[in-house]
């Protein structure tokens, strides 16, 4: 009995080991798809571009993001429902779920990875968690007025210094979250920003924080390195006045869309890309599009900038050239274009189209299609290099 | 039984004329943008988000012509856009009506 039992132990340990060695790969090339109706994700490879697996049970992904641990091994998934999962990617299994607040819009990792924020529409404010073990560290409600009333929170990013930066969509507020020191956060609020601040990005040095607005014509400006300086009003009064089409969904700023000294924005209710002078920030141009832009991210390089649209013009990717603000391509890969990730060199591109079940991937040059892979009605694809950018 | 003829003027008034119900296959179109459209700020199971939840419960209290009224037309001063240049006064109307009902 002994033996047979000795037997089966050292069967399962070179099983075990075998599997080991097998399964050791790095994670640089990996990557993550939500699929947004099923509550499950996708965990993809851009080396040969494919599908390693899925994993399921991660609650309501109608919205969606994600931040990777900075060893690329850990995804923290922010779900629609206040849901936040910590999945091992390599493992494909979840490490931890926790359904943190009724209802979250997105989140950020601290500078050092030790710390994961959420931002929440219900009840509105940030908490803030261990990034270990999903223990909450600080819940900052986003009260404002009478403080009786909080305000829905948008626009999360981290910040260097151990910082959060955020929006109140409600109360027209910035804060700067200091979590330099866990048990003595921080708080520094500026306001009157402008009128319903609806996304926000930061610049990949950390410096120039960013929030779009939806109530009015413009953006708003913190200096980072010079807070005393305050809120700036940027793109002022964009619109000119005129009446904007009704906005079909709101756009998304993320990451920072910059070529030289340009960066690219998406204009709200017009079909227009904006450019940003980043010296002077003042407006370098406009270019024409084929509908609402939501994503306007730039190719790593900054030479291309590609773009989608809100229904009903969301069947489409346009790509604008950096020099000459043209636009050199037109792409229409099937209806429901949510979302686009660059491979980490910006080769190529991975898109998901919804309404089709499917990514697609695309070489950046030739803008050739390469591959369609199958997935449940996908939405955000991330990608872990992200894991070592400020802000995403 | 007096609700019924209340009901049928109420919705000639939306319309002036009375609203067929839209076909099997623009149900199955509508019921696609509202999960998944009307979803991305009010939630796909429609528990809310930028957007107020339309959960039956919620949504019973209203009249319909006013959910009418607001999902062809938006409501001003908010994110909520007019639908009309996408949605026909039938294709709200049967919205309104799936909200009342519940989708999950």
């Amino acid at each position: 009995m002994i033996r047979i039992a000795l037997l089966n132990l050292l069967l399962l340990a070179g099983i075990a080991a075998l599997t080991t060695t097998a399964n050791a790969r790095g994670t640089g090339d990996l990557g993550l798809v939500i699929e947004r109706a099923n509550g499950s994700i996708q965990i993809i490879e851009t080396t040969t571009n494919s599908s390693l697996g899925r994993i399921e049970g991660l609650g309501d992904l109608s919205h969606a993001s994600a931040v990777y641990s900075r060893d690329e091994q850990f995804a923290y998934i922010f779900g629609r429902d206040g849901g936040l999962t910590k999945v091992d990617i390599l493992a494909q299994k979840i490490v931890k779920r926790k359904l943190q607040a009724g209802n979250s819009i997105g989140g950020a990792i601290s500078q050092d990875g030790s710390l994961v924020a959420v931002s929440n529409y219900t009840p509105g404010g940030v908490k803030i968690f261990d990034a270990k073990t999903l223990d909450l560290v600080v819940d900052i409600p986003a009260s404002y007025g009478n403080n009786k009333q909080t305000s829905k929170v948008i626009g999360l990013v981290d910040a260097p210094g151990q910082k959060f930066v955020f929006s109140l969509w409600d109360a027209d507020e910035i804060w700067v979250l200091d979590m330099s020191q866990p048990d003595k956060p921080q708080i520094q609020k500026f306001k009157d920003i402008g009128r319903n601040p609806y996304d926000a990005l930061i610049s990949p040095d950390g410096r120039y924080y960013i929030a779009g607005l939806f109530g009015e014509d413009g953006m708003a400006l913190l200096d980072l390195w010079n807070l005393d300086k305050g809120v700036k009003r940027i793109l002022d009064n964009y619109g000119k006045g005129e009446q904007k089409l009704p906005v079909y969904k709101m756009p998304h700023l993320e990451g920072w869309a910059m070529a030289g000294n340009f960066a690219f924005v998406p204009a709200v209710g017009r079909h227009e890309v904006l450019v940003i002078d980043t010296q002077t920030w003042s407006e370098a141009g406009r270019i024409k599009v084929h509908g609402q832009p939501i994503f306007v991210m730039a190719r790593p390089d900054g030479r291309h900038v590609w773009v989608n649209f809100a229904i009903p013009n969301n069947d489409t990717l346009q790509v604008i050239d950096t020099q000459s603000l043209n636009i050199i391509k037109t792409l229409q890969p099937g209806k429901g274009v949510l979302h686009m990730e660059f491979e980490p060199r910006g080769e190529e591109v991975w898109a998901s189209i919804r309404d089709n079940d499917q990514l697609v991937v695309y070489n950046t040059d030739s803008f050739k299609e390469l591959l369609r892979l199958p997935a449940r009605k996908p939405s955000g694809i991330f990608s872990t290099s992200r894991a070592h950018k400020t802000g995403l | 039984m007096r609700r019924t003829p209340l009901l049928i003027a109420s919705l000639m008034g939306i319309s002036g004329l009375a609203l067929a119900e839209p076909s099997s296959s623009r149900q199955g179109e509508l019921t696609h943008l509202l999960k998944q459209d009307c979803g991305s700020c009010h939630g796909m199971t429609l528990k809310g988000g930028l957007g107020p939840a339309l959960l039956p419960e919620i949504i019973k209290e209203k009249p319909t012509d006013y959910l009418v009224t607001t999902i062809l037309e938006g409501h001003p001063n908010t994110a909520m856009p007019g639908w009309k240049t996408m949605l026909s006064e039938e294709d709200a109307l049967w919205i309104a009506n799936q909200l009342k009902q519940g989708i999950n």
